[in-house]
């Protein structure tokens, strides 16, 4: 039996419904969206619109138009941050940034904006939302920072730092790759201006959707222009929501999934998938703290942290128990730095990293249950 | 015979968020343009005439953008 539990990487296995979704495009439809007045093109159209619409009410989004999809969450990112930061400008971050804007804003540095990194606690990773009002610059224009960690499960305040960022005339942008689909969000109360997400995690969609949320006024300039199926006897990009931002043919089967994927998100209901993670969490918490040898990284303290759990296990590397977990066990985790450098430099844990455990919404108790036992196993081998 | 017009669109997308919010509302069908009336995207929305203020009046409230009404080439 294998048992996947990398979900924060990508989810797996994905709910049947996405499949089929995926199969009826590409047996039924088929065609171009937006590009041609055929019936096909059209239905692709509506496909596409549906997943604009199911995507907007996941996150009280009003105008689902306002919505643009791209490949993933880094794509949108790096839209957001390099269609609308320019040199001079101020940007706000926090010092657990996932690679996917750690790296665009490093970059950004060198080209001339400023880049504040707001610290953590190393104890619990955890932001003092004070810490970016105090960051604050005249010349500050956006907050950038992710809404849940990858390495440590954190959850950041997003409201509280959102408020922070109108009440100071600064723009807000959230990376929700963690948390989108099994955390409550809402761009209206958490203030937020532009969301980035990821269609192939807790969404349930394919590898290669995500998608950016804009909000309205806020003008992006495009990274990529080309054809878009709308006024196509000018050669200059037109200005208007989404085709300003979304050039070329999308992947519509995939956003059929996607479609799927949210539905049955929406289905269920983020309260009870939520409700069901905080179970799982506790188990792999109690059960993991209860090995001797085993170390965890991070807040343990539930009502802020996702299903994702980084530790180590004494006089072992975590590549060493990946591999153990992996060929004795059939067990899938990721072991390292997890694409995140600044979360470990924060946390104490770098270079070698942790290993970290990541389970979604479709985990058996049961699988937790095998995956503890054989971490134990993996520890008293080890003292032995 | 009835009379109808048509509004067109700059963008696909707008044009199926126009029928998503008219369809709830009046009977109306999604069309290809008449070459006579734009070049802009290929559909467009075609309705009875005598439901027009009705037909801009939903598009303004759901900030749908358009780009224009006409009459249904006869």
């Amino acid at each position: 039996m294998s048992i996947y539990l990398d979900n924060a990487a990508t989810s797996y296995p994905k709910p049947s419904c996405m499949l089929e979704a995926c199969k009826v495009f590409t047996e039924q439809v088929g065609a171009n969206p937006g590009r041609s007045g055929h019936r096909l093109s059209v239905e692709a159209g509506r496909i596409l619109y549906d997943a604009r619409a199911s995507v907007a009410q996941l996150f009280n989004i009003e105008d689902p138009l306002k919505i643009i999809f791209t490949y993933n969450a880094t794509y949108a990112i790096n839209m957001a941050l390099f269609g609308f930061l320019k040199q001079g400008d101020h940007v706000i971050t926090s010092s657990i940034e996932h690679n996917a804007i750690a790296r665009p804003l490093r970059y950004l540095e060198s080209q001339g904006v400023e880049l504040t990194r707001v610290p953590v606690d190393p104890k619990t990773c955890q932001v003092d939302p004070i810490d970016f009002k105090k960051a604050m610059r005249p010349n500050t224009k956006l907050i950038a920072i992710l809404h849940g960690s990858n390495v440590t499960g954190v959850i950041f305040p997003v409201a509280e730092i959102g408020k922070i960022a109108r009440e100071n005339n600064v723009l807000f942008l959230v990376d929700s790759a963690q948390t989108a689909g099994v955390y409550p969000i809402d761009v209206e109360a958490m203030n937020i201006d532009f969301l980035a997400f990821t269609g192939h995690k807790s969404l349930f969609g394919m590898q290669g959707t995500g998608g950016l949320y804009v909000k309205e006024g806020t003008n992006l300039l495009p990274l990529v222009r080309g054809g878009t199926g709308s006024k196509s006897e000018e050669d200059i990009q037109p200005d208007f929501m989404p085709d300003c931002l979304e050039s070329g043919t999308p992947n519509t089967p995939g956003l059929a999934a996607l479609a799927a994927g949210v539905k049955f998100v929406l289905a269920e209901g983020i309260l009870k998938i939520r409700s069901r993670e905080e179970e799982l969490i506790k188990q792999l918490i109690d059960g993991l703290s209860a090995i001797n040898g085993v170390n965890l990284v991070g807040n343990m303290t539930l009502d802020c942290r996702l299903p994702v759990i980084s530790f180590n296990v004494s006089g072992l590397l975590p590549s060493e128990v990946g591999q153990i977990l992996d060929e004795k066990y059939d067990i899938m985790v990721r072991v390292g730095l997890h694409c995140a450098p600044w979360a470990h430099q924060a946390m104490g844990t770098y270079p070698k990293g942790t290993v970290r455990v990541s389970l979604s919404y479709l985990n058996k108790s049961d699988e937790v249950k095998y995956f503890l036992n054989a971490v134990n196993e993996i520890s008293e081998k080890r003292r032995t | 015979m009835s009379d109808y017009s048509v509004v067109t669109f700059y963008s696909t997308h707008h044009a199926l968020k126009a029928e998503k919010v008219l369809k709830k509302e009046i009977k109306i069908s999604v069309v290809p343009v008449p070459r006579s009336t734009s070049a802009n995207c290929g559909i467009a929305i075609k309705f009875l005439t005598e439901y027009l203020k009705e037909v801009e009046k939903i598009l303004k409230s759901n900030h749908v953008g358009f780009e224009g009404i006409f009459p249904w080439p006869k």
